[in-house]
């Protein structure tokens, strides 16, 4: 395979106009499948979730997860979306082996959420509002290993082996309505759609959303046209897209890609691609089955669909504050630039941060714990700051803690360490590592005094009035005490045993 | 439907290719007939049913039933490959997957 001619960027957007769709399949947290009540948890021992029904033997009959068709539902009222009145699934037969059935449980011209909107912020602030077509529910596929290639890929394989523990999990299936008018903007539009779209479904609290886990994928849709041209161009799909990150690196290296194409009087072809995440191109996969290939009919298995108004109107009164309106709320409640609001967002903190509020401690203290300290402690653990072993009730209790004088930031760090180590509460770290700040005066007057012997050319300076001097005195005592004091009070008593 | 469609040559030869299937052409040519006549006889359904008589997909004139998200038991490892004819690793072994990668 010869490597592709890549256009630079700058130059494709001076010619060529993107056009734009995102398809993102989310993965539900229900308990059960989209259609028998085998467990959905990630990671369990292969073919250890399946029955007969996920499995496709003869004479299984599916039921439709009741919690799924909520969470479906909620997702399109988030999304804006009308809900259809009734709806049915229908099969989608293909020959591959990741579905025991030989063909997926879907929704094809039926879907239960149509016709909405997601605005997404920019990175400058500003707002874009992507439309969307559909929101559909289906069932994910079991995962299959390729043995014998020397990648790990389908290609040279010698066969492959399925679990199916994944096979039958509901998922939603997000689609756009063609993006236009991005430009040079397109691949941070995916970008940024993508990431509210994660932020969304996390407050509905129907998915892990993980892309790394796989509970959110996205599949991004790219062709060009010549500038202004209005003509359509021909569609890549390129799969595999596992990060928020790569779904930016996707769209601009498609759009390299076609414009490469394109510019050598090619046709692009209609094809799936597959993202390759170590070098941020994408590889072609197979030549893309039409929706006519799939030979959908209404699933006879299952009846139809039909939520009563009641019911969606039940449902909207359970959808959260949304995330915007969220952001919008706390940057004001904590006085917040918009700057500094991103910076939190970005860094994973807001929602911690929040929690720690909520759990009694100040804003400003909260924040600076989970900005600077604790995402000091998860770079170095290379983990993400929502994964450090320590829960926002106890960094609140630390926060308690300072400001009642009993640790002092130094010591605060240490009891954090431990908590972040497994040794217990924050409560508990204090009582067993002895860290409780020294606040006997009695103690800590015999260190000042010994301190104040041990330079007495230093306490003469204080005693002269040069109170500047006393630093050198508050480090020594800190030392003696092994940082257990409270250094404002030393302060206070150097001066009054000089007085 | 009214008028029953006709089945080509064609169209089995792209399901062939669609199922990775070796079709030879006299097997094209039997297999088109067939499928024409099991077609055709399943198109009579539709010249019996008149305008009164709506489009379902289920024989049951139900709707909504659904299932409380809780865990059912359901197969060990062992019993889902049981059937299985070959398994490695605790997962079901299958040939080689054809055609998906150039």
């Amino acid at each position: 395979m010869t490597a592709p001619t890549l256009v630079d960027f700058d130059d494709v957007v001076e010619r060529f106009d993107p056009m734009l769709g995102l398809e993102v399949h989310v993965e539900l947290n229900t308990n059960t499948k989209m259609f028998c009540g085998c467990p959905t948890e990630f990671g369990a021992e292969p073919n250890t979730q399946v029955c007969p029904i996920c499995l496709g033997l003869p004479g299984a009959l599916p039921v439709v997860n009741r919690t799924a068709v909520e969470s479906a539902i909620r997702i399109g009222l988030a999304l804006n979306c009308d809900i259809a009145p009734w709806g049915r699934f229908a099969r989608k037969n293909y020959f591959y082996p990741d579905m025991p059935k030989n063909f997926q449980t879907s929704q094809y011209d039926e879907p239960i959420a149509v016709n909405g909107y997601l605005d997404v912020e920019l990175d400058d602030g500003s707002t874009f509002r992507v439309e969307i077509e559909r929101a559909h529910m289906e069932e994910d596929t079991g995962k299959s290993l390729h043995v014998g290639g020397a990648t790990g890929r389908i290609h040279g394989a010698e066969y492959s082996l399925l679990d199916y523990n994944r096979a039958g999990v509901p998922l939603i299936e997000i689609v756009t309505k063609m993006i236009p008018g991005t430009r040079e903007r397109a691949p941070e539009v995916a970008r940024a759609y993508v990431t509210a779209l994660r932020d969304l479904i996390k407050a509905l609290g129907v998915s892990d959303v993980r892309m790394d886990q796989g509970s959110m994928r996205c599949d991004v849709n790219l062709s060009l046209s010549p500038r202004d041209s209005g003509v359509l161009g021909t569609r890549s799909e390129t799969k595999n897209v596992n990060s928020l990150r790569s779904v930016e690196r996707a769209v601009r290296y498609e759009m390299s890609r076609h414009a490469g194409v394109l510019d050598a009087g090619e046709k692009v072809v209609q094809e799936t691609r597959h993202f390759q995440e170590d070098t941020a191109s994408t590889r072609s996969g197979r030549i893309k089955e039409t929706s006519e290939d799939y030979r959908y009919f209404p699933e006879p298995d299952l009846v139809p669909i039909a939520p009563p108004r009641e019911w969606v109107e039940e449902l909207r009164g359970t959808l959260p504050e949304l995330p915007w309106e969220r952001r919008r709320r706390i940057s004001a409640e904590w006085g917040l630039t918009d700057e500094e609001l991103r910076d939190l967002v970005n860094a994973g903190a807001l929602d911690l941060i929040e929690a720690t509020v909520a759990e009694g401690a100040p804003a400003g203290e909260a924040r600076s714990w989970w900005v600077a300290y604790l995402t000091q402690q998860a770079n170095t653990r290379e983990v993400p700051l929502d994964e450090l072993p320590i829960t926002p009730a106890a960094v609140a209790r630390v926060i308690e803690l300072v400001a009642s004088g009993e640790l002092n930031n130094k010591l605060a760090r240490q009891v954090v360490d431990g908590v972040l180590d497994g040794e217990g509460t924050p409560d508990e770290v204090v009582a067993a590592r002895g860290l409780a700040v020294v606040s006997d005066d009695g103690a800590l007057i015999a260190a000042v005094d010994e301190a104040l012997a041990a330079q007495p050319d230093v306490a003469q300076k204080i005693r002269d009035g040069k109170v500047a001097a006393a630093g050198a005195i508050v480090g020594a005592v800190m030392k003696a005490t092994k940082g257990q004091a409270d250094a404002k009070r030393v302060r206070e008593l150097i001066i009054e045993r000089c007085g | 439907m009214s008028s029953r469609d006709q089945i080509s040559r064609d169209e089995v030869a792209h399901l062939a290719k669609l199922s990775r299937l070796a079709v030879t052409d006299a097997e094209l040519d039997l297999f088109a007939g067939q499928l024409d006549v099991i077609l055709g006889a399943v198109a009579r359904v539709g010249e019996v049913a008149a305008d009164d008589i709506p489009p379902t997909s289920h024989a049951v004139p139900l709707q909504n039933v659904f299932r409380p998200d809780e865990l059912r038991p359901g197969l060990s490892q062992e019993q889902a490959l049981s059937g299985a004819p070959a398994s490695e690793d605790g997962r079901f072994r299958v040939p080689q997957i054809l055609g998906e990668e150039q």
